[in-house]
């Protein structure tokens, strides 16, 4: 019982950071909320007993790409206009 | 300055992201060695222990800035490490060719890593399983250099904005 709602919440939480990643203005915020996206998965593919790919997802998911991605907006822009772009 | 950016790139951040960098360090690099080092018993090995580490590269370039960065890591060095990695891979493999490529000749030796798996349930044995072992540092080598290159690069070159 314990295991199904500790994944449920994990589940959940990976749902919303991924949909403020998205639906964000402020693209170093969404790139944040991308970092704690790939720790809770990191997290999930703990609990399904695949250690060796959350370890994968922990070192290149949120701390490689987090660094690449600031950089990216650093060197471009960090607000998303109006238009979409 | 566009809005609430980070101070300008070249001074690096405040003095209270340069010195937890700085303390981050050494349990940073110590992971990575031990995932890398005990690639054949536990999960992990060379790809992500070497991810590991180079994400400490990433880490001092943000937290200390262009300049800093730029000048004490050396892009040939890098380039160096991962063609030694590659290299030492390749070789391990083609060391095999008396029987096969790829074939494990140190397991069950007297040499390196050459440590009979004793039957049944145990804790796992550093001392084991021939190659292995050293293909992993040879992964985790060139992983950590190659990202390594790929993040100062990614950080050095191009105009600011």
């Amino acid at each position: 019982m314990i295991f199904e709602v500790v994944q449920g919440v994990l589940l959940l939480g990976i749902v919303a950071t991924a949909f403020k990643a998205l639906n964000n203005k402020d693209l170093l915020v969404g790139t944040i909320f991308l970092a704690a996206m790939s720790l809770l998965l990191s997290a999930e593919f703990y609990l399904l007993q695949a250690p060796d790919v959350a370890i994968a997802e922990a070192a290149i998911g949120a701390g490689l790409s987090t660094a690449i991605f600031v950089m990216a907006i650093k060197k471009t822009k960090r607000w998303e206009d109006e238009k979409g772009n | 300055m566009n809005k609430g950016m980070a101070p300008r790139e070249s001074e690096g951040m405040t003095p209270i992201i340069k010195t937890v960098a700085l303390a981050l360090a050494v349990p940073i690099t110590v992971f990575g060695l031990y995932i890398i080092a005990h690639g054949h018993l536990t999960p992990g090995g060379g790809f992500p222990g070497g991810a590991v580490i180079a994400t400490l590269v990433a880490l001092f370039l943000i937290a200390f800035g262009k300049d800093i960065g730029a000048r004490a890591l050396n892009k040939k060095m890098f380039s160096g490490l991962e063609t030694v990695g590659l290299v030492g891979f390749a070789l391990l493999a083609f060391l095999g060719l008396g029987s096969s490529f790829f074939n494990n000749f140190l397991a069950n030796s007297p040499g390196l890593f050459g440590m009979a798996i004793p039957f049944g349930p145990n804790p796992g044995f550093m001392w084991t399983a021939g190659t292995i072992p050293l293909m992993n540092l040879a992964i985790g080598l060139e992983v950590f250099a190659a990202l390594s290159l790929i993040i100062i690069l990614f950080f050095t070159e191009g105009e600011d904005k």
